[in-house]
This record gives structure tokens, sequence and C-alpha cells, in this order.
């Protein structure tokens, strides 16, 4: 009887905790991702705003080549800058685990990532146009007469994005590599494996979710970005972010924003749910069933370093 | 590459794959007990490695753009021909930038409220969650999820689209909406992290030793994880500073924001007083991240 007393106080208690946060969620972004879902199936009203016959129309005018091509642009330039993000921050994440100093380089990692993202894009502006500071300080050196043309291109906008989000791959690959033991790795190198083997064998398998959490948190944001290709992308470089913009703002066409946004938004979802269930796999794997060579792997690394510590006077 | 040059290691952990038994059963062999090389225990990593010379460069990457617009805040002239050191820019920018200073104060004032309505919402929101079992729990995880994995295009035109639809004019008051919405998570999710590792004992001792549900909270809860929603709030503080994609969306005619000024200045020539700009509020950032030093490491796991 007390218990259950108990159990329905506690119980209403939370709900009022949570409630004002659920209700403020539900009503500014819940309700628009509704609206947003509405308005993709209407038609585009004359002056802007939406008008009621239902129809598809929207989504038939996705299939135009214009923006398909945009699309597979932006699909290509999003996983290629993903794919460069990764394999660089990859390494940077394992130094920065393995430091002393892990504040310190967390500290550099953040300080440039929480600077004014508009800042940091003018810096790449001031850096790489026409008299900008590349080129200037080429045409000081004597090595070109004529400014390259290094600024509006898809190189640009590629390496501005990979500056942009890399620390969105980093933070996350430190927090994961930070949890892994390290004397797996020794463990792995003193049973026989190369140092390549030890990582692409031991290392990145256990890291897996980290991986996974980065490249989502890379390539979403850089599917989406509008920002950067605007300030340092030609007209050809421009991506699906640009094109929604435009559609709110200037064509005024808002059952298609509507739907390219909803489109996104489901590609986000798919995206993050699988990024949760190989993290709950993963953590119900190292629970329940673990696996038996990474077990075996562990107990011999501990024994092999618990003996040498007993045998060796001196460690490190 | 793999050969491993500081170790040198012995003979029997060449080529040969040693059996695993082998070496949990005390190998004591013909060459005596099995000894590991003295400075190899966790000694893979070595100070000049790969991983640390990418780290390196990578932080310079990080930094280079930074440092060269700082260094051009003290040229004399306008472009990127360096001139003569000068300060004129920093005193237009102190002095006679009044429509810049303008933006600021929208921003401070945006950023303060909504970082406070973020951190009381979200705070008091992962206390319930993670305190108490109900219903409505996945729903209110996932929609405080949702915002931070979302694209901040889709966002800013959602809730354009929606404060259109519910004819709320855009200004202040909408741009402060947005950021508290984009802002609430990450305190969630912060001080979500900073109450996993509480100790609920405590609480249950302090039930039993009479205190009441409120006290509880203010008394006991809310003190222990006061470093999460101070350094939660900080964050919030910042990103609204920071933010351009979604405040370009809900902001209206008198709102602009220091980021909105920054993107005009940008768009409709480039002026250096944004160097000037940029050292200020960089060396704002590293304030910050240096008063919140303890907290590096729970905002990397939550970033």
């Amino acid at each position: 009887m007390i218990i259950s007393d108990k159990d329905k106080r506690t119980r209403r208690l939370g709900l009022v905790y949570s409630t004002p946060m659920g209700l403020w969620l539900s009503l500014f972004f819940m309700v628009p991702l509704l609206i947003i879902i509405i308005y993709s199936f209407l038609t585009k009203g004359l002056y802007g705003g939406v008008e009621l016959p239902v129809t598809m129309t929207a989504y038939k005018q996705m299939f135009n080549p214009n923006f398909l091509r945009v699309l597979l642009r932006t699909l290509w330039v999003a996983s290629l800058s993903t794919l460069l993000t990764i394999v660089l921050a990859l390494p940077c994440g394992y130094a920065m685990a393995r430091s002393k100093h892990q504040t310190f380089w967390l500290g550099m990692v953040i300080i440039p990532f929480w600077t004014n993202s508009l800042i940091r894009v003018y810096a790449w502006i001031s850096i790489l146009s026409s008299e900008g500071f590349v080129n200037e300080a080429l045409k000081t050196l004597g090595i070109i007469k004529e400014s390259l043309s290094l600024i509006y291109n898809q190189g640009a906008v590629i390496t501005v994005l990979i500056y942009m989000y890399i620390p969105f791959a980093i933070l996350p690959l430190f927090t994961t590599i930070d949890k892994f033991d390290f004397a797996l790795l020794e463990a792995a190198r003193d049973l026989g494996a190369t140092k390549p083997q030890a990582i692409f064998k031991v290392l990145l398998p256990n890291i897996r979710s980290g991986i996974i959490t980065s490249v989502i948190f890379t390539f979403i944001p850089i599917f989406g970005a509008y920002t950067v290709p605007l300030l340092v992308g030609g007209k050809d470089s421009y991506l699906i972010g640009n094109i929604i913009v435009d559609q709110v703002t200037k064509t005024r066409n808002w059952p298609l924003a509507s739907a390219f946004s909803l489109i996104i938004t489901l590609l986000s979802t798919l995206g993050v749910l699988w990024m949760m269930t190989s993290t709950a796999r993963e953590r119900a794997r190292l629970k329940q069933q673990p696996v038996k060579d990474r077990d075996d792997l562990q107990i011999n690394g501990t024994a092999i370093i618990e003996s040498s510590l007993k045998n060796s006077t001196g460690g490190r | 590459m793999d050969s491993n040059k500081k170790t040198a290691p012995p003979k029997q952990n060449g080529k040969k794959r040693l059996v695993p038994t082998q070496l949990v059963s005390p190998p004591t062999g013909p060459q005596g007990p099995y000894k590991l090389p003295k400075n190899q225990h966790f000694s893979d990593h070595r100070r000049f490695g790969f991983s640390n010379i990418m780290l390196v460069l990578v932080i310079v990457f990080l930094f280079a753009p930074l440092i060269v617009v700082i260094f051009y805040s003290f040229n004399e002239s306008k472009g990127m021909r360096w001139t003569g050191v000068s300060l004129k820019w920093y005193v237009q920018l102190f002095m006679e930038s009044e429509a810049l200073w303008k933006a600021f104060t929208n921003s401070f004032i945006i950023a303060i409220s909504s970082s406070i309505v973020a951190t009381v919402l979200g705070s008091l929101a992962s206390i319930g969650i993670k305190w108490y079992k109900f219903k409505s729990r996945t729903y209110i995880q996932i929609a405080s999820f949702l915002p931070m994995v979302l694209p901040e295009v889709i966002i800013g035109i959602s809730m354009l689209i929606f404060f259109t639809a519910v004819k709320i004019p855009l200004g202040m008051f909408t741009i402060f909406v947005a950021h508290t919405t984009f802002n609430i998570p990450f305190v969630f999710l912060l001080v979500s992290a900073r109450l996993d590792e509480f100790d609920f004992s405590i609480i249950e001792a302090a039930r039993d030793l009479g205190a009441t549900e409120r006290q509880t909270l203010f008394k006991v809860v809310i003190p222990s994880i006061m470093p999460a929603i101070v350094s939660s709030m900080l964050m919030s503080v910042t990103m609204s500073l920071e933010d351009f994609v979604i405040t370009f969306f809900v902001s209206g005619p008198g709102s602009t924001t220091l980021p909105l000024y920054v993107y005009s200045m940008i768009r409709y020539g480039v002026s250096p007083v944004i160097n000037s700009l940029s050292l200020v509020l960089i060396l704002g950032i590293m304030i910050l991240a240096l008063s919140l030093k303890r907290f590096l490491k729970t905002i990397a796991a939550s970033s």
C-alpha cells in the first residue's frame, strides 16, 4: 500500500518537472514540424503562403532535373567532406584520449568551435579571396603575378565545411576513445598483431558507436549547410540548403520548401535511429554476451601486464 | 612503418604468433620468466607518432584562419597587404560602430533570457526524467533529442512557417523563442549526464531524515548538480550569441543580432572592423573556455 502510494506521488511529480519542457518543445518544435508536413501537401499561394487544394505538386516538383542535380551534388559534397573529416578526426581523437593534457587539447578544439561561425567563414574569405592572404603572400614572394582563383568553387566549399564541422567529429570520437581500454591494443600487439592490425581489428570495432555518432553529427549538418556554400561557393556549388531557402525567401514556394524539409527531416531521423540502435546493440553486446575473442583478449592482456608489472621493477 | 623502433621487441615476441595459454600460465621456459621490455607498458603511443602529428596539424588548421584575421586587425590599410601597425580598426569598432553595438545588445538580451529559460526548463525536465518513471517519458526524450540533429535550416524554416501561420510578428520575441528551443536539448543532455553520476541514495537519506520533496530538490539535488547547470547555461549563452542560420529566418525589422550584422557586413562590403571584432570575440570565448575548464569533458561528451 505504502509503496504504491509513494509511486503515484513520484509519478505525478516527474510529470510536473518535465511538463514545462515537454510543452515548450511540443509547441515550438513538434507543431512546426507537423505544419511543415501539412504544408507540403498544399498548393502554393499567390503571394507566398499556401492555399487549400490538397495536391502532390510539391513532391512532383522535387523531381525537376535541376533539383536532382543539386541533390546529387549535395550528397557528393556531404559524403566527401564527412569522409575527410572523419579520417582527419580519428587520429586527433585518439591522440587526445591518450594525452596527459586532455583538457588543454579539448580547449584547443573547443575555442575555434565556439567562435562565431560567420567570423570563421569570413576568416576563410579573407584568406582565399583574390586579394586575400594567400594571393597577396604569394605575390609578395614573387611566386605568382596574377591572383589564383581559390574561392567560389567546390574545393573552397569542401575545405571550409571540413573546417566548420571537424570539431563535431573530434569531440564524440575523443569521448568514445577515452573510454577504450588501451591495454587491449597492447595485448593485441603482444599477441603478434601488427600496428595496423591492432588498430583496424581491435580499436576501430570497439569505438564503432563513436564513429557512427561523429559521422551523423558531421553528415547531417553538412547536408543541410546553407551559409558556407552561400558565402564561399559559386553558383555551381549551391547545395540543397540554399535551394530550400531560395524557395522560402525568393520563389515563395512554401509547399516545395516544406517537402524538401520533410525529406531531410526523415533522412536525419533515420540516421539518428541507426546511430541509437547501433549504440544500444553495442551496449547490450558488451553487457550480456561478451564476445569471446574480446574477452579472451582482455584476460590475456591483463595477465601479461600484471605479470610484467610483477617481474619488472621499474615501470613507466 | 610498423616496426617498433623504440622498443625493439624480444625475439620470442617476433613473427611467431604466441598461443594465448602460453602467456597466461607463468611462462618459465629456458629463458626464464617472460619479461616485457621495460618501456613497453602502454608505450605503443609515441610522442611524435602519427596521431600526435595529425592532432597538432589539425589544431593548426583550426587556428590558422583566426590568427590571420587577428593579425590583420592591426593592419593600417584595408586589404590584406601589410602596410603598418595601427589600432584604427579597434578605434572604429569601439567608437564608431553604433549599429554593431546595438546588434550586440540585442544578441546579449536574447542570449541571457533564452539561456535562463532553457536552463530552468531543461534542468527540471532532466531531473524529472532521471528521477521518475512516467508514460510520456519517451516522447519527451525524443522531442529533446531531435532539435540537436536536424539541420539548422530546417528548424529555422519550420519556425518561420509556424510563426507566420499563427501570426506572431517576427522580432525579438520570436528570436528568443527559437533560441530557447535549440538551447533546451543541450541543457537537458548536460544536466542528464551529471545526474547519471548522481548518487540517489543521498536523496533517500534526505527523505528518511524528513526532508520534503521540495527541500530535497532545492537543498540536495540542485546544489549538487549546480556545476552542470551553470556550465549548460554558459553554453546556451555561447550558442545563442553564435547562431546565425535560425536567427536569420525568425528575425524581423529592428531585431538585428550580432551574427546577422556580421553577415550583412560580409555580404555588402567587407570592413576590417570584423577583424578587430574577431579578436574581441575570440578573447571572450577563451575566457569562457578557461572558466569551464572542469566541464570541457562533459561538454565534449554532449556535443
